[in-house]
């Protein structure tokens, strides 16, 4: 079977009508990644044995003639930051190099409920920090489009599984980009849902009040399907909101004609690189031929959420990743002489440099004599950047404007400086700080054939809208 | 240079970190890169700003409801039976880097 492009909807009834069993469709799957994915490193884990198992049980509600659930025999992989019982799970870090989860996320729960065969685990970020994929502390992650380039971050290698189709959909968590930018980076679709649509049960934490996991996606329709999947209310995550689910598939074949389409100028200053640019605004121009209506934003304190972004999200890492002290799982470092010992030099073995560089951000920012400087002030920032969007969306129903300043970089182009590497999240980082949903869609590439994202927020608990968009562009192109 | 070797030393021992010498100077390093560009956000006045710590209390909650009202849906009955299990021992401890079967096991707490 060929699996360049295929869909959810492509998978599923090649199995429904058995044209391909779907252990068959698994282990192509295998031999896929087994061929391609050394000079790639999406994946750090094979779950071999729980996808044929999953594989088997589908064929035989094929067999039997059984109504099939939506994702049946569909093959999906996960990022290594949700925990699979029984699957090795390292969040990219060689603290957790062995832990193997007792539980399931509820995401990769609902995912399997639903017929999806989980394929593995893929590499991240460690813990999810950075933008590049180089924080792993496992191997790189290359750009399947252009392999001397990075594949974005954190979810490096959820982005690459999809482009590569080395997974017809992958799971990945967005807490200042991580999924919108590596879409972006590697030309598919990633999809950020609004802030407690989707249970983080299971996702290990790196900053709790902006992690949300979602989907990557080859169409806006699979997207679609994803989020139907694992949105709504979870009884074991307190934050899950209870908000209806609406059928995002029915959703996004609505007309887009007469929506009204915000484009902020604050998207389109200094460091924006002119080809992306140039493809952004050709999109935008495809959405007026819509029919939607281009209707001037300001979002105006934009330019600080940078800072702010990284004073929450590192004091509230400082804060989660204190769990990890060599007592009940993960790394403990060998002949201690104490116990505080002990936790020093786990932490110290066991953690990467920007894992460290951002726990001790965090922790200073958070220390006696600095807190409200920093911390406090970083809060009500967030609190302007929030009241932005919410005075935009009083006026249009989407904003749209690019992902990333630039298309991919090279691999090594920005590891020894942090602060640039900061600077590429600019367009991201709103989306988590308001809590407001955002989606990647591929738009076009650069001379140098590397792929340009846009970006579509919506407002909370809008993804139908910002869908419905990317499936009508997706559909015009 | 706002942090110097000392907050480095500092703010590691709060963080539990130990650090190796070149680690606590590329730390300096970074830490003062980052932190001279967070210092835009004092050209912001927010005296009169609520600072915001999560988004789940302004959105998606019902507005007709007040205070906690609006979170019961996140609290369950108080109840002694029917409870999801708490994790069995054996697999409460099978990740622990060393236990004796009923306990996780580390070193002396106490020093003489």
């Amino acid at each position: 079977m060929n699996l360049r492009n295929l869909t959810i909807d492509a998978a599923r009834s090649a199995v429904a009508e058995g044209k391909i069993s779907a252990t068959a469709l698994a282990e192509s799957y295998f031999a896929k990644i087994e061929s391609d994915d050394p000079k790639i490193g999406a994946y750090l884990m094979l779950s071999k044995e729980r996808a044929l198992t999953k594989a088997a049980e589908v064929d035989a509600q094929v067999k039997k003639g059984e109504k099939l659930a939506p994702l049946a025999g569909v093959p999906v992989g996960i990022k290594d930051v949700l925990v699979t019982k029984g699957v090795r799970t390292t969040a990219g870090s060689k603290i957790l190099a062995n832990y193997i989860p007792p539980y399931d996320c509820t995401a990769v729960a609902r995912l399997e409920s639903a017929g999806a065969v989980v394929l593995g685990k893929l590499n991240c970020d460690e813990f999810a920090m950075g933008s590049s994929n180089e924080n792993s502390a496992y191997k790189p992650v290359h750009n399947p489009r252009d392999l001397s380039r990075v594949p974005g971050g954190s979810s490096g290698g959820s982005a690459a599984a999809v482009a590569a189709d080395m997974a017809v959909t992958t799971l990945g968590s967005d807490t200042g980009g991580s999924i919108r930018q590596p879409a972006s980076f590697c030309g598919v679709i990633g999809l950020k849902p609004t802030y407690g649509r989707v249970s983080r049960y299971g996702l290990i934490a790196f900053a709790s009040s902006l992690d949300n996991i979602g989907p990557f996606a080859k169409t806006a329709k699979d997207a679609a399907i994803m989020l139907r999947t694992i949105a709504g209310r979870d009884p074991m995550d307190s934050t899950s909101a209870e908000v209806p689910v609406p059928d995002y598939v029915v959703e996004i074949e609505k007309p887009v004609k007469g929506m009204k389409i915000g484009v902020a100028k604050e998207y389109f200053g200094e460091g924006l690189e002119p080809e992306t640019r140039a493809a952004i605004e050709a999109a935008i121009q495809k959405l007026a031929k819509l029919g939607c209506e281009i209707v001037d934003v300001s979002l105006p304190h934009t330019k600080y959420a940078i800072p702010a972004y990284y004073l929450v999200a590192t004091a509230e890492a400082s804060s989660n990743l204190a769990r990890f002290d060599g007592v009940r799982y993960g790394h403990r470092a060998n002949s201690v002489r104490s116990l505080s010992d002990m936790y020093r030099r786990s932490r110290d073995e066991g953690f990467g440099p920007e894992v460290k560089r951002r726990i001790m951000l965090g922790t200073y920012a958070l220390s006696a004599g600095y807190y409200d400087a920093y911390y406090l002030k970083a809060q009500r920032v967030r609190t302007l950047l929030t009241n932005d969007f919410i005075e935009a969306f009083k006026k249009v129903d989407a904003i749209v404007g690019p992902t990333c300043p630039t298309p991919a970089f090279k691999l090594g182009e920005k590891v020894d400086d942090p602060l640039a590497m900061y600077l590429a999240d600019i367009y991201t980082v709103t989306a988590n700080l308001a809590g407001i949903p955002g989606i990647s869609i591929p738009v076009g590439n650069s001379k140098e054939n590397l792929p340009i994202g846009m970006q579509i927020f919506g407002k909370h608990f809008d993804e139908a809208t910002i869908l419905r968009l990317a499936h009508a562009y997706e559909q015009a192109a | 240079m706002k942090v110097t070797e000392k907050d480095v030393s500092y703010v590691a021992d709060l963080a539990n970190l130990e650090l190796t010498e070149q680690e606590r100077t590329r730390m300096v390093r970074d830490l003062n890169s980052i932190l001279g560009h967070v210092d835009s956000l004092s050209e912001l006045d927010t005296k009169n700003v609520a600072p915001m710590a999560q988004v789940s209390d302004r959105f998606g909650l019902d507005d007709s409801k007040q205070g906690s009202e609006r979170f019961a849906y996140a609290s369950r009955d108080d109840v002694h039976e029917g409870l999801r299990k708490s994790l069995p021992h054996d697999v409460a401890l099978a990740n622990a880097p060393d236990s004796d079967g009923t306990f996780f096991k580390v070193p002396k707490v106490i020093e003489k």
